[in-house]
């Protein structure tokens, strides 16, 4: 049994009355939970009469019903769904017996609520079993006082309580009352992975019903007494700022309350790492309707002027960081040539083994290639919005945003009140992807609530949101390997760059697989904003490096499964330095599974297939894709999967994810792309930005997980970068061609094949 | 400004408002139906796909002036207790990841299924095509289709 102690949890064990009471935490909730007839359809009883708030996490009904917070914003990776799960399994509650409410924001009870980085599970693996164990221990105890029998004899299953020796049994909802005013425990007991019942069981999404209704989910769908619709006008280029703007026009127009503008910053305020934003000064527009706001919008006024170039020091996750941002107005075309420019000089060194110069020098072959990918946008299909009402040194937000702790300091600063008078809860986001972690636009929409004193909803347009900024950055690596006259591989030399940061994960593999080993990477500074996006820079690397160990492989006329193979045994029998960041166990194990479910064989020449593996997020993931092709264009056939991300919680739904992260990268391989002529982004709806549909998807996806007893790590994003480089691989063999420039499908030149 | 009487998931709604207004924002803004979703506003995405008599339409390519006499169906209109075979299949499969978009596909879907109660692979992909799934949920989304095309009262 593990035994862990509870006060790492203890804040989240803080009584509040409000939530004993039935009531919903704030008083102006409007996410639609737990409502009575809804509860009688999900649980199939009816709703309690009292509630007994056993900690920050569940209550119980006096009839049985639990209602569980769940803390983590939901974008789609079913964490409301899974997350519930953690803290039910440990309460051991029958599952329909469950409602599940979001928390709102509260990080004194409820800890970190983000969703990124694909840490949501991880960092809650603990804290919520916690949860549940402590109030089942709570349970217990009340139960053994009750009765006047010794704790150690109670037995907590499936939301009874009950001891044999008296034959004496009672429901959760029975003993809640007497439970909710015991001592939380000191430290308690967790269940062996073995004994799980709900975790690792697939169980349906908690919201479907309210999604496929069409109920009311999503910061979008915000409606509220009084409030106006805002909406914002950002410079048409990076390298650009407000000069002025003539509202009056726009102002005359039906339905239209004012225009005003907004600075997003107070002078000197020390930026956070995700506080980035290119526009922070804009024209706001505010009117009764958004259809009335949109076509106003167009009759405003703007003159812009160019920006000059500054540097500012970030307080970010490691520490303070200068960011240098330069004038002008920034091409893809110069881009381009810079990189090639900076590609071809020496870089900055971040890792060397051995001697890879004298390797090089006395290879009998050099294998070389270059690698490259556009910036990318986001489109989450809902577009940024978020609702704000300022009411003297107050405001409430309700916002879909992923991490709402790391955009409280800059609205407090911008709207001059203190942080603890924020009150702000998390709808549903309509996808993230990494977007909605850089929260200005809900820093806006407080401005402009300041500013024209009413609720008020900000929502940008599509164009708004894909031309604002925040991009996956544009990315070039250069790969070299050197081989002896045996053709073994003696040494690997990777030279990494951006726009304007480095992708170069210098301690992954297939570092500690070979003797010599040289890792360098540089950068171009931008006004162009960038951020994470989806498995940040492994999204490029991958592809990189996975498209050109198939081409090592085959120089060296080896199967590539067989040759990654080889190189893993290496590094797990004598690794190669010591700052190796994978498991050269876990990582074989999800080629050694993808190789026996895709029916692998050496030298297939039926099927067009490319294999691809990549550690990221403290998971492993591999996949086979088979293509063919048709009228010159590629059709995914199938693609199979092994991901290792530990103990998988809600099987059925991280199959989804997988599904969705390998849809999400043959699209992005594709087609993804967003380019810049003077500043301009070149794209700014779905007629110009090609995203995937339904005929360019996968025509099957066979997802399979290794079996282990690992705390759970990273899911959402891992299945992701790999994708790329099984498509390049699966490319060539189809056509012949190697494809190093993302995306591979443009309209010049055609792809052939 | 104008008046309309709409006839929205079987009642009559009365608007007063600028004719151009697409149906898209008169569902959302004045009637809050926000089932409905704005994803691009220039009919590239579906997300704001609802039904015209039976026809998948873009409402927001579709004025208010422009409807007439014809019936508007919304998610919120596709059935009474949520329980039309499309929308069964989309929770059968567990379809939905973020879920912006599914409204959308459900009704695409449904009204694919009124006009041809058994597609083929090709005629789904050739009926789907104009809604986008960000979240890459189309392999479910082709499944549950295939799922309410043999069941009962599509």
């Amino acid at each position: 049994m593990t035994k862990i102690n509870t006060h790492i949890g203890r804040r989240a064990f803080i009584r509040n009355t409000s939530l004993a009471s039935g009531g919903l935490v704030l008083g102006f909730s409007f996410l639609n939970s737990c409502k009575p007839e809804q509860a009688k359809e999900t649980a199939g009883m009816e709703m309690p009469k009292e509630w007994f708030e056993m900690n920050s996490y569940l209550k119980i009904g006096d009839n049985g019903i639990v209602t569980i917070y769940t803390p983590n914003p939901e974008f789609g990776q079913n964490i409301r769904t899974s997350m519930p799960m953690l803290v039910a399994e440990e309460l051991d509650v029958d599952w329909k017996n469950v409602l599940v409410e979001q928390a709102p924001y509260h990080s004194e009870k409820y800890g970190f609520q983000f969703t990124g980085g694909s840490r949501g599970i991880s960092a809650r693996w603990q804290p919520l079993r916690m949860a549940g164990a402590t109030a089942r221990h709570m349970l217990k105890e009340a139960a053994a006082q009750t009765w006047q029998v010794p704790v150690e004899e109670i037995i907590a299953e499936a939301g009874v309580l009950q001891h044999a020796a008296t034959k004496k049994s009672a429901g959760y909802g029975e003993m809640a009352s007497v439970a909710a005013t015991l001592d939380v425990p000191e430290e308690v007991q967790l269940k062996e992975v073995k004994d799980f019942k709900l975790i690792s069981s697939s169980q349906k999404n908690v919201d479907a019903k309210r999604i496929v209704t069409g109920a009311p989910l999503f910061g979008m769908d915000l409606q509220k007494e009084g409030m106006l619709i805002a909406m914002i006008v950002h410079p048409p280029a990076f390298g650009m700022t407000l000069k002025s703007v003539d509202g009056e026009t726009a102002k005359a127009m039906p339905g239209i309350q004012d225009v005003v503008t907004i600075k997003s910053f107070k002078d000197g305020f020390e930026k956070g790492g995700f506080d980035t934003n290119a526009f922070p000064e804009l024209v706001a527009i505010v009117g009764n309707s958004t259809w009335e706001v949109m076509q106003a919008k167009k009759k405003l006024n703007v003159e812009w002027q160019p920006t000059s170039a500054f540097s500012e020091t970030i307080a970010g996750f490691r520490g303070k960081e200068t960011r240098n941002v330069p004038a002008g107005l920034e091409s893809t075309t110069a881009h381009k040539a810079q990189m090639e420019i900076l590609a071809a000089k020496p870089g900055k060194i971040v890792r060397k083994d051995g001697s890879p110069e004298a390797a090089f020098k006395n290879a009998a072959k050099i294998v070389e290639r270059s690698y490259s990918a556009p910036f990318l946008a986001h489109n989450s299909m809902e577009p940024l919005n978020a609702f704000a009402h300022v009411e003297g040194d107050k405001v409430k937000i309700a916002a879909p945003i992923q991490i709402p702790a790391f955009i409280i300091p800059t609205i407090a600063s911008s709207l001059g009140i203190s942080q603890e008078n924020i009150e702000m809860e998390m709808p549903r986001m309509g996808g993230g992807f990494g977007r909605k972690a850089y929260a200005h636009f809900v820093v806006e929409a407080a401005l402009i609530s300041q500013k024209v004193n009413a609720p008020i909803k900000l929502v940008y347009s599509r164009e708004d949101d894909l031309t604002n900024g925040i991009y996956r950055p544009a990315y070039q690596a250069t790969y070299r390997a050197a081989l002896d006259e045996n053709n073994k591989l003696t040494a690997l030399h990777v030279k990494a760059g951006g726009v304007p940061e480095s992708p170069l994960f210098a301690n992954r593999f297939p570092a500690g697989a070979i003797d010599n080993y040289m890792a360098e990477e540089w950068t171009i500074d931008s006004n162009i904003t960038i951020g994470a996006f989806r498995a940040p820079r492994s999204n490029f690397m991958a592809g990189a490096e996975q498209a050109f160990l198939d081409e090592v492989a085959e120089a060296m006329d080896k199967d590539p499964i067989q040759f990654r193979l080889d190189l893993l045994k290496r590094a797990k029998e004598n690794p190669v330095g010591e700052a190796n960041e994978y498991d050269a166990d876990r990582y074989a194990g999800v080629l050694e599974l993808v190789r026996e479910k895709s029916d692998w064989k050496e030298n297939d020449t039926t099927l067009h297939r490319g294999v691809s593996a990549y550690f990221c997020h403290n998971s492993y993931a591999a996949h086979v894709l088979d293509l063919r092709m048709e009228n010159g264009k590629p059709v995914v056939e199938k693609v199979c999967c092994a991901i290792d991300c530990g103990v998988v919680v809600n099987p059925d739904a991280a199959t989804n994810m997988a599904e969705g992260a390998i849809t999400d990268g043959v699209g992005n391989a594709l087609f993804g792309e967003l380019t810049f002529e003077d500043g301009v982004p070149q794209k700014n709806n779905f007629h110009q930005y090609q995203m995937i549909r339904m005929k360019e998807a996968p025509n099957e996806i066979d997802v399979h997980f290794v079996q282990n007893e690992i705390d759970p790590t990273g899911m959402g994003e891992p299945p992701f970068p790999p994708v790329f480089g099984a498509m390049a691989n699966a490319l060539y063999k189809a056509t012949g061609t190697r494809y190093y420039k993302q995306p591979f499908i443009t309209d010049k030149p055609p792809l052939v094949g | 400004m104008a008046n309309f009487n709409l006839k929205i998931n079987g009642k009559t709604q009365v608007v007063d408002i600028d004719p151009t207004t697409p149906m898209l924002w008169v569902l959302r803004d004045h009637l809050k139906l926000v089932g409905t979703k704005y994803g691009c506003g220039i009919a590239q995405c579906g997300a704001c796909t609802v039904h015209l008599g039976d026809n998948a339409v873009r409402s927001c390519q579709l004025p208010v002036s422009a409807v007439g006499e014809q019936e508007i169906t919304t998610i919120e209109g596709l059935s009474e207790n949520g329980d039309h075979p499309v929308q069964n299949a989309w929770m059968e499969i567990d379809v939905p990841q973020c879920g912006y978009c599914q409204a959308g596909q459900i009704m695409s879907a449904s009204a694919l299924l009124k006009r041809n109660p058994n597609p083929s692979d090709e005629e789904i992909e050739s009926a789907m095509n104009g809604n986008i799934c960000r979240c890459g949920t189309y392999t479910r989304i082709k499944k549950a289709i295939k799922t309410a095309a043999n069941t009962e009262g599509v």
